[in-house]
């Protein structure tokens, strides 16, 4: 194929409702952090990006949403002309700019202070990240609490960025303001809002 | 396609087109996200005045799909003009399911009550807010209410609550009680009776409030802790009510006074009317109910 035709093609099969069941697995994520929602595989971007990914930028992304690549991501041309086509966000010059940041390699990732972490008047102002991970249960388990757990929840995703549960407690630390994380992976995905606090000490 | 596009060609589907869906759902999102922190979003004009709730209706329309099953109430009863409204709205744009029964709901739009029956995990409970700014009647400019709530100043909230005991010997304030969300954010829980208030505590359905003419989203996610605001020597204290339901012969619930001439005659019934007519079903009666039953 070629490059146009590779942008064009891999969108949501029904645009209004398959957008419409990515939100609502992302918000029953962020909702109750640590849940697993699968079934979301609906959209068939071009590698490196996953479809899962891709589904979670659909639903959520347009003009008004600059969204900023990791290295791994912004160096294809394909993904780059793929997002732009269906999305129509701009890339964000800076991370900070961004309002979403798609990572396809996490132990390589940028510090999380480098995202944009809102204001202490308007904490909404910050960005949210969607990382891709290879899977949900396999990694070093992070035992989570907080609004949405009723009693603890547990999740185990791989790989992460370095120092990750140092980075979070950090993250947390500034709330309100802070970054709110999404996780996608084949399992599907999950969620943590900068309110959510990690309780397991780093190995 | 799906059949629903084919039913409701003149609309998207839920009336909002896509891009104001997008940008409601990325407000919802951030809104779960700092529980109790009230995120401007860019409320469009519905086919409804201000305060007939396009709040609730906006957020409703964003998160409602086609499996959705939808309650509407409007001061806890199923079949009053409001509810009706936007319940024969939602099935006309969005074609989804509609119930009065709260257990089979699996989206709840509200005006100013709670059910009574304790939500399920999974249920999510869309508030009309007329004023979302907690702090507005004692600050009127959003400046400095916003302000107050970055610096988590909240003082002069339990000054106007102290001035309650002050005047009344108790805290007289019996409707959109101030609750603190998570130990953080002073929020209004909109119009609700206080009575309501302890419902909203470590509940395991999912609240999202819209405020439509204020253009505010904010959201309590499940199992969060949501605190009225008290003082230790006048603790925070529900209404009660010296009789039971004149049909239903509930109590623990929330009762209207309805009056029935114009010699002082009146009765108490419950508010929830779902709530009342399960009630009814099971067998409970109240002291009224034989006679509604004879005429």
């Amino acid at each position: 194929m070629t490059l146009d035709s590779i942008a064009i093609e891999g969108g949501f099969q029904n645009p209004v409702f398959d957008a419409q069941t990515i939100f609502r697995a992302v918000m029953q994520a962020m909702a109750e952090p640590g849940t697993i929602h699968k079934g979301i595989a609906l959209a068939k971007p071009p590698a490196p990006l996953t479809p899962e990914a891709a589904a979670v930028a659909l639903a959520l992304c347009d003009q008004d949403t600059p969204i900023w690549l990791d290295p791994a991501l912004a160096g294809d041309e394909a993904v780059r002309a793929w997002l732009a086509f269906h999305t129509g966000a701009p890339l964000a010059n800076t991370p900070a700019d961004a309002h979403f940041i798609l990572a396809a390699d996490p132990e390589h990732l940028i510090g999380l202070e480098n995202f944009a972490q809102g204001s202490q008047e308007y904490p909404d102002r910050s960005a949210t990240l969607v990382l891709q991970v290879n899977d949900l249960s396999g990694g070093e388990e992070l035992v989570l609490d907080g609004p949405g757990i009723e009693n603890e929840a547990r999740l185990a995703p791989r790989p992460m960025p370095r120092h990750f549960t140092r980075q979070w407690a950090q993250n947390h630390a500034r709330f309100p303001r802070g970054i709110d994380l999404i996780l996608v992976s084949r399992e599907g995905l999950a969620a943590l809002p900068r309110s959510t606090r990690i309780t397991s000490q780093e190995a | 396609m799906n059949a629903h596009t084919d039913n409701i060609a003149q609309y998207n589907f839920a009336y909002l087109d896509e891009q104001t869906k997008r940008m409601i759902r990325r407000a919802i999102l951030k809104a779960i996200a700092i529980p109790g922190y009230q995120v401007p979003f860019a409320s469009r004009e519905m086919p409804m005045p201000y305060g007939w709730g396009t709040g609730g209706v906006q957020v409703t329309a964003s998160v409602i799909g086609t499996d959705d099953v939808l309650k509407v109430i409007d001061q806890g009863a199923d079949d009053t003009t409001n509810a009706v409204s936007i319940r024969a709205f939602f099935q006309k744009v969005a074609n989804v399911e509609v119930t009065t029964h709260t257990a089979d709901a699996t989206i709840i739009q509200t005006r100013h009550r709670i059910p009574e029956e304790p939500l399920n995990a999974g249920q999510v409970l869309v508030y009309q807010v007329p004023i979302p700014e907690p702090l507005r009647f004692l600050e009127p400019r959003e400046t400095e209410t916003r302000k107050m709530h970055a610096l988590e100043e909240y003082g002069l909230m339990h000054v106007k609550l102290y001035e309650d005991i002050a005047q009344h010997g108790h805290i007289a304030t019996t409707f959109a009680y101030p609750v603190k969300v998570e130990g953080r954010y002073v929020m209004d829980p909109s119009p609700t009776p206080k009575f309501d208030n302890p419902k909203m505590h470590m509940s395991k359905a999912l609240q999202l409030f819209g405020a439509g003419r204020e253009k505010r989203i904010y959201a309590v996610p499940p199992y969060t802790r949501v605190e009225s605001l008290d003082f230790e020597d006048h603790p925070f204290e529900v209404q009660t009510f010296d009789e039971p339901c004149a049909l239903c012969g509930g109590t623990d619930v929330y009762l209207d006074e309805v009056v029935l001439d114009d010699r002082g005659g009146r009765m108490f019934v419950c508010s929830d009317t779902d709530n009342c007519e399960a009630r009814r079903a099971e067998g409970h009666r109240g002291h009224l109910s034989g006679e509604e039953a004879a005429t």
